[in-house]
């Protein structure tokens, strides 16, 4: 902003746009005070900026909602769910879904509620889901963070293990796990399944890190005497975080579908804790008549890692500074 | 003469590439006093930002290793520093000005935390409360309006000049005894030009740091630089005050980039250009490195055989030229030629970025 263009317009008495809002000093002379006076209007923090892009995707908002309603329902399952998940009432068995006596779900064979069950199973699947997010983005990040800063062998070295981890076949992993520790442990599940799950993001991290090594703010940062740690966990991670983020949410809907398929299998989670795959397995024998056994837990799971796909999606869209708001 | 601060001797440093091994510093050699201003000028893969970048060891290894030479700072061989030692010298001994102030800052962080963290990490004892009344002072005497508002914004917030004056800021925090300046105005918009060279300039006289300045703007040059080193081709072809290399220079390169200079305030017959191409660092031409493109050479054997030692002519001066006798006869032919009394004519060269009023950009 140069002096030229104001001038006249305060001669006319028209306050230049910046001035508007703030009522600051009509006569502000020259830049020393204009950028003081935009600074109120127009700054936004790249938080703010991600907040605006991110409130005005609707379908992420809505699912964003309905995950967090999901989460508070299922960790507050004792408090909210009419019935135990494994109390027992022959008399109202095989109920379809009804009001009445709030079987939103129905009952199954032994008359167990099933919207009790579908919530403690969401419960389970939440937890390992989550326990495989935050544990494979760990050791993603890192990894791909110390490959790509330091590139020679060192980032042969994990490439390779990583494309090693790839190729394992992951459903005989857990097979042999669950033969070996004895199944059923939704921990050890989780724990197997972070193992597993890294690698993407291990690539990804990677890239970036990749191409941020040879960025100037990063030569500066080393020319000022930082150590390398702190360059990568400082500087060049939280330039990251957008590809980690968004790759969370990706983790966390795969790992949600891994566990119920694995639950399924009956090599997950065990019953009688219920998890998703738990419950559809269950309701697998009936589904001809009892087609709500199926239909409700499966409904759940598609729900919810549908939405955080959503999420995801919104996620994305709001982090990527590239991309122009519409 | 004062004892030298900094004295780079005999610098070589090559890169590998799939076509061979390039000497992009060639046995380069010059030494920067207390709070003088050595210019560094030459053109475009000259060799003059690698040779500063090995000072810090910042050149990428592989593909890039420092093959011979000293770095000396008041004694001490920079280039046999362990990697504790040498982030100690880094940021506090010796700093860096960067050429593109939009990108040396990093966006996500604010550039009174990345300021903050550049005091903090050689001053381990300073607290954030301490660190950030430093910060602010520092951003005050570079020239940021509203510094304490400032304090708290990123990058983006910042315009070009005010980027580059916080950059300033991030090199003078620890109190250098070394301030290189790779290219500082180069990215800027020719009116922010003056007044960073005026921020600079202010930050080297209130830490009385020895500066190198590198550019390729002879402008620049004129207006900061005590002494100037003339790089081509990886080797300094000449060396002098900065009087010396505007008035009288001692090789035919110095004198082809002063009459291709276009000139304030004087009628000039026409330009005269360095003919050729600079020379392809794979494959230097032999002897002296400049011949195919000299206007003295005139094809002579030993230009083309032999290669020129810098050789001291008086206090300070030096010149890699074979016939640098001769010089004086080549300024009175181009002037002659171009209507340019290149002897006269300092402050010509010496002025297109002016002095404007202390004005910021936007």
């Amino acid at each position: 902003m140069t002096e030229r263009p104001v001038t006249p317009r305060h001669e006319h008495g028209i306050p230049a746009p910046q001035d508007q809002p703030s009522g600051a000093p009509q006569l502000s002379d020259g830049a020393d005070e204009l950028p003081s006076n935009i600074v109120e209007v127009e700054a936004r923090s790249q938080w703010q900026l991600f907040r605006r892009k991110f409130f005005r995707h609707k379908l992420a908002m809505g699912s964003l909602v309905f995950l967090i309603l999901i989460v508070i329902a299922a960790f507050n399952a004792e408090r909210i769910a009419p019935y135990s998940y494994d109390e027992i009432d022959v008399l109202r068995a095989n109920t379809p879904p009804t009001f009445q006596g709030l079987h939103f779900f129905g009952t199954d064979q032994l008359g167990r509620d099933y919207f009790s069950r579908v919530l403690f199973g969401t419960r389970t699947s939440l937890r390992v889901a989550g326990l495989v997010a935050v544990v494979s983005t760990f050791i993603g990040t890192v990894t791909g963070a110390i490959a790509g800063y330091y590139r020679g062998w060192i980032d042969s070295v994990l490439m390779r293990i990583t494309d090693l981890v790839i190729i394992i076949p992951a459903l005989a992993i857990l097979l042999v796990a669950a033969s070996f520790f004895g199944q059923g442990d939704p921990l050890r599940i989780a724990i197997i399944l972070a193992l597993l799950l890294w690698t993407s993001l291990a690539r990804i991290v990677r890239g970036v890190f990749l191409s941020l090594r040879e960025k100037e703010f990063v030569q500066a940062a080393r020319a000022s005497g930082a150590s390398d740690l702190r360059i990568m966990f400082r500087h060049m991670l939280p330039n990251t975080i957008g590809p980690i983020v968004v790759n969370m949410t990706l983790v966390l809907a795969a790992a949600i579908i891994i566990e119920a398929t694995l639950s399924f299998l009956g090599i997950g989670v065990n019953p009688p804790t219920p998890a998703l795959g738990v419950l559809i397995n269950d309701g697998r024998s009936s589904m001809q008549t009892l087609w709500w056994l199926t239909i409700m837990p499966g409904l759940a799971l598609v729900a919810i890692a549908l939405s955080i796909n959503f999420v995801g999606d919104g996620l994305r869209d709001a982090l990527d500074p590239t991309q122009q708001e519409s | 003469m004062t004892e030298a601060l900094l004295s780079i001797r005999g610098l070589v440093t090559e890169f590998s590439t799939p076509d061979g091994v390039v000497h992009a510093v060639d046995g380069v050699s010059y030494d920067v006093h207390p709070g003088e201003t050595v210019g560094v000028v030459g053109e475009s893969g000259s060799g003059k930002s690698v040779t500063v970048m090995s000072i810090l060891r910042l050149i990428p290894q592989p593909p890039g290793r420092i093959a011979e030479g000293e770095i000396l700072l008041e004694g001490r061989n920079l280039l046999e520093l362990d990697d504790a030692e040498l982030r100690r010298v880094r940021g506090r001994e010796i700093a860096m000005i960067f050429q593109d102030p939009m990108t040396s800052m990093n966006p996500v962080l604010t550039v009174g935390s990345q300021l903050a963290e550049a005091i903090q990490t050689h001053d381990k004892q300073v607290s954030d409360a301490e660190a950030r009344r430093r910060v602010v002072e520092l951003l005050e005497l570079v020239g940021v309006p509203n510094a304490a508002a400032r304090f708290g914004q990123y990058p983006h917030e910042y315009s070009g000049g005010m980027r580059q004056r916080a950059m300033i800021a991030m090199a003078i925090a620890n109190r250098p005894k070394i301030l290189i300046a790779d290219e500082p105005t180069t990215a800027l918009d020719v009116t922010i030009q003056a007044q960073v060279l005026q921020v600079l300039k202010t930050a080297q006289e209130e830490t009385a740091a020895g500066t190198i300045l590198i550019t390729h703007d002879l402008g620049v040059i004129a207006e900061m630089a005590d002494r100037v080193v003339v790089m081509y081709g990886g080797k300094v072809v000449e060396t002098g005050t900065v009087d010396d290399i505007f008035h009288n220079p001692s090789h035919p390169y110095t004198l082809g980039l002063l009459s291709s200079l276009p000139r304030a305030g004087q009628q000039m017959e026409r330009l005269e250009p360095i003919p050729g191409q600079p020379p392809s660092l794979i494959n230097l031409p032999g002897g002296c490195s400049f011949h195919p493109r000299c206007r003295m050479s005139q094809g002579r054997a030993r230009c083309r055989t032999e290669v020129p030692e810098l050789v001291q002519l008086a206090d300070g001066r030096a010149s890699a030229c074979h016939f640098h006798e001769e010089l004086p006869e080549e300024i009175a032919r181009i002037s002659a030629a171009t209507g340019v009394d290149i002897e006269q004519d300092r402050h010509g060269a010496g002025e297109p970025v002016a002095q404007r009023d202390e004005r910021e950009d936007d």
